[in-house]
């Protein structure tokens, strides 16, 4: 602890460097609440999501660890637990009357049940989560892979995104929803997970269902899916930008 | 050799390339460091390896309650703990008291807006990159790097003196060319700093550490790169001081005609190369 004399001086400081950055601080304030502004910082998520794409390999997979590498408590972001009276009666009975609702711009729409789900040719990886945050957290996830699901179905061609619907309801009152393009869909680890480290998901983690995009940031894998939509656009869906933090400003693209 | 310290020649130091590369990394740094301070503070603890274990934090700046309820800013470094109230853990947004890692002041913007910090901070961190992949080319081509910025075995061999000196606070000021110690700090800048803050950028990218998990993992991982990212953060800040306060002491009209028009007026060597 500084001595009080110190601590005054110190207050004093500090009052300075504020008013000193204050004006620059505003004007910075204000120009990221103006649209164009917005509009042209968001050419830079084009320009990342167009390098991305074009230097890397699009089946390049994330990097897979030993059991022993995974996280001792692996946190709860988000929704821990959707709370409404239809979840808490589905999840009552261990999900068994909860279906998988697969539809959209689809050859043959279809309501899974969890068993047909688990049915699905599957796969079980132990991969590192990063949040947009700036967490990171290690797990094993098991669950159908998502270009299974897509084969079962056939996906018409004008299609060009999976959207994926969930069941918690943020403080808005909207659902929460994620969308994913094919080339993530039909990734080798993009998954519909249904277990975590070897047990039932739990709720926390978005039982029954989580989707795994592994190459992208935590707010990508929704929790608790209900349905799969296949998409040509986004118009239409809540505001239009493909998720409920896209909504609300943040990337698309989040594989940065 | 006549020495004469009076007599003075206009020489073009700056070529338009240097110049505009160098304002344009001013502007770029003006809004990485605080969008980078409005991303950190989304999770503001740091820590090594590729997880973030909570129990194994290297650095974090928290905001704790006391016994009598009143919020104090902690700044904790390897388990110990530092008062830092008002500034780090816990300062003053519009007036009241709240929780966050920097002070609004520092970042951008102000208030707790992740999504924003993320836009101006990728947007800025591209121009950056191609701003200083353009001047690399340049100073590769134009032999600006090997004839200007690296140290000959002569510069070297000086060293000594030159540290010397500038301890005593004794700068050489309007010299034609850069001493040894603003060759070192330059060279070290460009080709170890600078592409050391982009790599150590990528590294945290899922999608790019997918088909190069080399780069998360030289660096220990991604949480590791996190931190090296932030600790480069602030060697670039100080960096950034000391030549701001170099600038400032050898002559700060010439310093700052030189790096705007080109133009400074220098020492006259009788055509040696000091």
């Amino acid at each position: 602890m500084a001595e009080p004399g110190g601590l005054d001086r110190r207050r004093f400081l500090l009052r300075g460097l504020g008013l000193a950055a204050a004006p620059l601080v505003a004007g910075c304030d204000r120009l990221s609440e103006s649209r164009w502004v917005a509009g042209i910082l968001r050419a830079g998520e084009a320009v990342t999501h167009g390098v991305q794409r074009t230097l890397t390999w699009r089946r390049a997979l994330a990097r897979e660890f030993p059991e022993s590498a995974r996280s001792a408590v692996f946190p709860g972001n988000g929704t821990t637990d959707p709370g409404t009276a239809a979840y808490q009666a589905l999840a009552a009975s261990g999900f068994a009357e909860w279906r998988l609702e697969v539809r959209g711009l689809v050859e043959r729409p279809a309501r899974l049940s969890l068993p047909e789900v688990r049915a699905l040719p599957a796969r079980t990886q132990t991969t590192r989560h990063d949040c947009v945050e700036g967490w990171s957290a290690i797990a094993t996830w098991t669950g159908a892979r998502m270009s299974a699901l897509l084969d079962r179905v056939g996906v018409r061609p004008e299609a060009r995104y999976v959207v994926i619907r969930c069941a918690d309801l943020m403080s808005s009152g909207e659902g929460y929803y994620e969308s994913i393009d094919l080339v993530d869909a039909y990734h080798e680890q993009t998954l519909l997970a249904y277990e975590m480290n070897g047990r039932p998901l739990p709720v926390a983690q978005g039982a029954p269902l989580r989707l795994r995009v592994e190459r992208q940031l935590g707010y990508k894998m929704a929790k608790y899916v209900t349905a799969v939509e296949l998409v040509e656009r986004f118009d239409g869906i809540a505001r239009g930008r493909g998720g409920y933090w896209e909504d609300r400003g943040y990337e698309w693209y989040a594989g940065i | 050799m006549t020495d004469a310290p009076s007599s003075h020649t206009w020489l073009y130091r700056h070529t338009a390339a240097t110049r505009l590369s160098h304002w344009i990394t001013v502007l770029c740094l003006l809004v990485l460091v605080p969008s980078g301070l409005q991303i950190f503070n989304a999770h503001p603890t740091l820590y090594w390896g590729e997880r973030s274990d909570p129990a194994h934090a290297l650095f974090a700046l928290r905001a704790l309650e006391t016994d009598n309820e009143e919020m104090r800013g902690v700044t904790e470094i390897w388990g110990h703990r530092l008062d830092t109230t008002g500034l780090l853990g816990v300062s003053t947004e519009d007036g009241e008291r709240v929780a966050r890692g920097f002070p609004a002041w520092a970042t951008l913007p102000g208030t707790q807006w992740l999504a924003m910090g993320r836009r101006w901070h990728f947007f800025f961190a591209w121009i950056f990159v191609l701003n200083a992949l353009t001047f690399g080319l340049y100073a590769l081509l134009s032999r600006h790097l090997t004839r200007d910025l690296v140290p000959g075995a002569r510069d070297l061999a000086g060293l000594g003196a030159s540290l010397r000196d500038h301890l005593r606070f004794r700068f050489p000021a309007g010299e034609p060319r850069y001493n040894v110690l603003q060759k070192l700090a330059y060279v070290s800048v460009i080709v170890g700093l600078g592409p050391l803050v982009v790599l150590t950028g990528l590294a945290m990218s899922p999608w790019v550490d997918a088909t190069l998990p080399l780069l998360p993992a030289l660096f220990g991982g991604r949480q590791s790169a996190r931190t090296v990212h932030f600790a480069l953060t602030w060697a670039l800040v100080g960096f950034t001081v000391m030549h701001v306060f170099m600038v400032a002491v050898t002559g700060v009209l010439n310093n700052l005609r030189g790096i705007v028009t080109g133009w400074a007026r220098v020492r006259h060597h009788g055509g040696g190369d000091g």
